[in-house]
């Protein structure tokens, strides 16, 4: 965005301190415009005639640097691009990179729905919540307008995700959109010999259209005239050349073009970019590469390299689940707000219904992603417990361990603080697997007994089963 | 000013006069027509339009102009320029440097972010260095079935480490001094240290075990041991007697690893303690904390990349070379758990294959956040982040084989 101080948005909003956005102040809310924790749409008067022109004005300015593109409808339609930093920690990144998985138009039905399948009911539980992906590509192999037709169809008919229409030939694109005209899928892709073609379509049924070209000028012509025909959904794709100096030149296409929209405020070239890390299975043949293992692995390091520099869009072929997981756990810790605070409350949290004189104390630190991890495993499993969470200013268990954040003092001061005798009978506590050095002082300085747990809470359920209740119990 | 008429208005106009043809009809000046979606445009009206002003309108197309030439543009992006620069390091001495190290490594001398080799070609690749322990210690299947025949004898698993995995370095992490573990004594602690140099050529860097009490004085024996081999110690620590540490590696002629718990803050202050103390900014390597993917690796991303950013804009305190503990990234239970905990989970597959790229991902996210060191584990992992941080540093003057992207869409895969 083009502002950078509260006080510059502060000049067009109504003045009138209304309070409709919720803030008691328009000033307070100009602020939060300018970290984008609040949308314009939220003060109302903005969009009465009074105010019509400073509003226009004002969504211009607060306009991303990058383009904000829409893909597919409903509640499953998903936004990409719209960024503002070039680094996460001057403000935060917005769009998650959307994880696109292939599927192709000579799959024999039953193979396609189960991938179909596979792709859209995967899921993940990552701090407090199911992580899914994103979209699905659609890979015309036969270049026959019609079978690409009846495969979009049959997908359309199974799932409503998002979808990317894949083809360099117009015809076969145009077929496949008029199945799924009402969706807004995304078109791939206008290229410096079909453009013609392909600016018409994405005019014609109003989709949002990706561009390829490995050369930079050729990429920012067809940007220029895409979008001075009034075709401004635009996604580019600078090419994904999987290894060697492609793949240096590739990373500095990727940067230089991000640098170039958001920090010299380039508009022809700012809209999101689109990463192809599938390329990673093509070999000079064209054949499937012998060593599927190590070709997973680097597609998986394509993705990576590019989900941080800078794509916001990307296609990917392998849905084993070891590449799933950590492509899609990145995406999340990339994308995670890093305003948001690293700790948790210390304190005593009750899971499910414990009782004081049977059920377990867990320890565990303040550090979020170790809390939310260990509550969740305990939720998900059903174990009613206590949990205590000991201040170790926000820091894991190994490393408050290693730094003394954790210690014998630390548990005491958290027993004493939270007056957990008065809620825990038995006074055993069950600390970390990885603080297991710190049992025997710990015995000493608080007077409890304790217990060492599993090293990963997810192993929680199987320690029950042996450890809990104690065979001596107090 | 000339009025603007739209394709409309003109056919409104030639239906109205039942024109079919238009003949002896010049237009001059800029012509723009823009057909909106949704008129139906007349064949007869396309050929007049054709006949009359030389538009190409193609008669397929029902609606739509048809530009007939890409704008012309050239991209054009500005160089990155930085102020500072991130020291250079070399660790491991040569005879002629009084060491009997047959190769060393230098890390740093940044003047750009990792890789950017269109703003400043990057002086040095990172380097990998491949962990070795005292002691047997538990590890994950995926890992443990490569050193299962070394594990107990440091020298054996050194030279595996460099021989079978190409590492450009070893550490060795003297982890059985700890008082809650083995209590081994620093002296012998020592001897192993000598084993390892002698096993092997590389530089090493030698690890306590984190003990903040024992360690000092496990270091500083260590240190004499390796006397003039320009060993990376790791490392000093707020919260433990660093002096005795940066003095027994400035007697020794070792370069020291600055480590804290992903504050930027605590860095420069711990760095500055070591100016303090006389150490050479050529002997300083920082440590900022690696966790996991998944576990506190955005935190360890950002931590290094504002560092890494602050010390190219010129803050002196924080220009140094970067290591990063990425075996951490075998914490993450994903790694190497064999089923989820969570019951609603889809199924996670074989862990043996999910352990290495936690690692390599862990790694290479790091490695662009600013990472030269890398101390890993896995050697799949360890060969594959090496592999594309080569790529990436610039060191392959051509595609290692000529992979037709252009075609990707149609790649048939079996």
């Amino acid at each position: 965005m083009k502002i950078s101080s509260p006080m510059e948005i502060w000049k067009y909003l109504p003045g009138t301190n209304c309070g409709k956005c919720g803030e008691k102040t328009c000033l307070a809310f100009a602020s939060l415009l300018k970290e984008r924790k609040k949308k314009l749409e939220d003060c109302p008067p903005l969009f009465e005639p009074e105010y019509a022109d400073k509003g226009k004005n004002l969504a211009e300015l607060l306009a991303p640097e990058v383009r904000e593109v829409e893909i597919g409808v409903g509640a499953r339609a998903m936004k990409i691009g719209g960024e503002d930093v070039m680094y996460r920690h001057e403000l935060t990144f917005f769009n998650r990179t959307a994880l696109t998985y292939d599927v192709w138009d000579t799959m024999n039905s039953e193979d396609l729905r189960e991938r179909i399948e596979r792709i859209t009911k995967w899921q993940k539980f990552y701090v407090g919540t199911f992580l899914n992906v994103d979209a699905i590509a659609v890979r015309s192999v036969s270049d026959d307008a019609r079978t690409f037709a009846e495969c979009v169809k049959a997908i359309s008919a199974q799932t409503d995700f998002p979808l990317v229409l894949c083809s360099f030939n117009a015809n076969v694109i145009e077929e496949g959109l008029k199945e799924v005209s009402d969706r807004n899928p995304l078109i791939y892709a206008a290229n410096e010999n079909n453009w013609k073609d392909f600016l018409d379509i994405a005019k014609r049924y109003e989709v949002p259209v990706t561009l390829f070209s490995p050369d930079l000028d050729m990429l920012n012509r067809l940007a220029l005239t895409f979008s001075s025909a009034g075709v401004e959904d635009l996604v580019l794709d600078p090419g994904t050349y999987p290894t060697g100096k492609g793949l240096e030149e590739t990373f500095s296409r990727f940067v230089r073009i991000r640098r170039a929209g958001i920090e010299e405020g380039n508009k022809g070239i700012a809209y999101p970019l689109m990463s192809v890390p599938l390329t990673a299975w093509i070999d000079g043949d064209g054949d499937k590469a012998e060593d599927a293992l190590s070709s997973s692995y680097w597609e998986g390091i394509i993705a990576d390299l590019f989900i941080i520099k800078y794509a916001d869009i990307m296609i990917l072929h392998s849905i084993e689940p070891h590449l799933l997981i950590p492509e899609r756990t990145l995406v999340a810790n990339l994308y995670t707000d890093p305003r948001r605070p690293v700790s948790v409350e210390p304190g005593l949290r009750e899971i499910g219904n414990p009782t004081a004189d049977e059920s377990p104390l867990f320890v565990t630190t303040n550090f979020a992603l170790t809390y939310y991890t260990v509550e969740s495993d305990l939720n998900s499993n059903k174990i009613d417990s206590y949990l205590m969470v000991v201040d170790t200013e926000g820091i894991g268990v190994e490393s408050a361990v290693a730094g003394g954040q954790l210690n014998a003092e630390s548990f005491k001061d958290t027993l004493e603080s939270f007056d957990v005798e008065s809620k825990v009978k038995h006074k055993t506590m069950v600390i970390p697997g990885l603080a297991a050095r710190l049992s025997g002082e710990t015995e000493d300085v608080t007077g409890w007994t304790v217990f060492v747990g599993p090293r990963d809470s997810g192993r929680i359920p199987g320690w029950m089963e042996s450890n809990w209740p104690p065979k001596n119990a107090h | 000013m000339p009025k603007e008429v739209t394709i409309a208005d003109i056919m409104r106009v030639l239906e109205e006069y039942d024109v079919v043809e238009l003949d002896d009809v010049r237009i001059e000046g800029d012509v723009e027509i823009e057909l909106s979606t949704g008129v139906a445009v007349p064949p007869s009206l396309i050929n007049a339009l054709q006949s009359s002003i030389g538009v190409q309108v193609s008669p397929e197309v029902t609606a739509g102009e048809r530009i007939e030439n890409l704008v012309e543009a050239k991209f054009e992006v500005a160089k990155a320029e930085w102020n500072g620069q991130i020291e250079e390091v070399t660790i491991g001495a040569s005879s002629s440097d009084g060491g009997t190290r047959e190769k060393t490594v230098t890390i740093g001398g940044e003047k750009s972010l990792p890789f950017y080799n269109f703003d400043y070609q990057m002086p040095h690749p990172p380097v990998i260095t491949v962990d070795c322990f005292d002691i047997s210690i538990p590890l994950a299947k995926a890992v443990r079935g490569h050193y299962q025949d070394v594990m107990e004898d440091p020298g054996e698993w050194a030279k595996k480490n460099v021989h079978e995995f190409g590492a450009d370095m070893v550490t060795i992490h003297l982890i059985s001094t700890d008082p809650l573990i083995k209590d081994t004594p620093a002296r012998e602690a020592a001897k192993t240290v000598e084993e390892v140099l002698q096993a092997v050529k590389v530089p090493i860097v030698i690890g306590g075990s984190g003990n903040p009490d024992k360690d000092p004085e496990v270091l500083e024996a260590a240190a004499e041991a390796a006397e003039g081999e320009r060993c990376l110690i790791a490392s000093a620590n707020l919260n433990m007697d660093y002096e005795r540490i940066a003095k027994a590696a400035q007697d020794y002629g070792h370069v020291i690893l600055s480590w804290t718990q992903l504050d930027i803050n605590a860095q420069k202050t711990l760095n500055r303690y070591l100016f303090k103390l006389g150490v050479p900014r050529g002997d300083i390597v920082i440590d900022p904390t690696t966790a996991a993917l998944g576990y506190g690796l955005d935190y360890a991303f950002t931590n290094i990349e504002r560092m890494r950013i602050s010390a190219l804009r010129g803050d002196a305190d924080l220009a140094f070379p970067i290591s990063c503990g990425i075996t951490n990234a075998w914490g993450a239970r994903e790694a190497w758990m064999k089923y989820s905990p969570i019951r609603e989970d889809s199924d996670w597959g074989p862990a043996v294959n999910r352990g290495p790229i936690y690692e390599i991902m862990t790694g290479l996210t790091l490695g662009i956040a600013g990472g030269d060191m890398f101390m890993m584990m896995h050697p799949e992992a360890a060969s594959a982040v090496k592999r594309v941080t080569q790529m990436l540093f610039g060191s392959e003057e051509t595609a290692d084989k000529e992979i037709m992207i252009k075609d990707w869409v149609k790649w048939k895969c079996k």
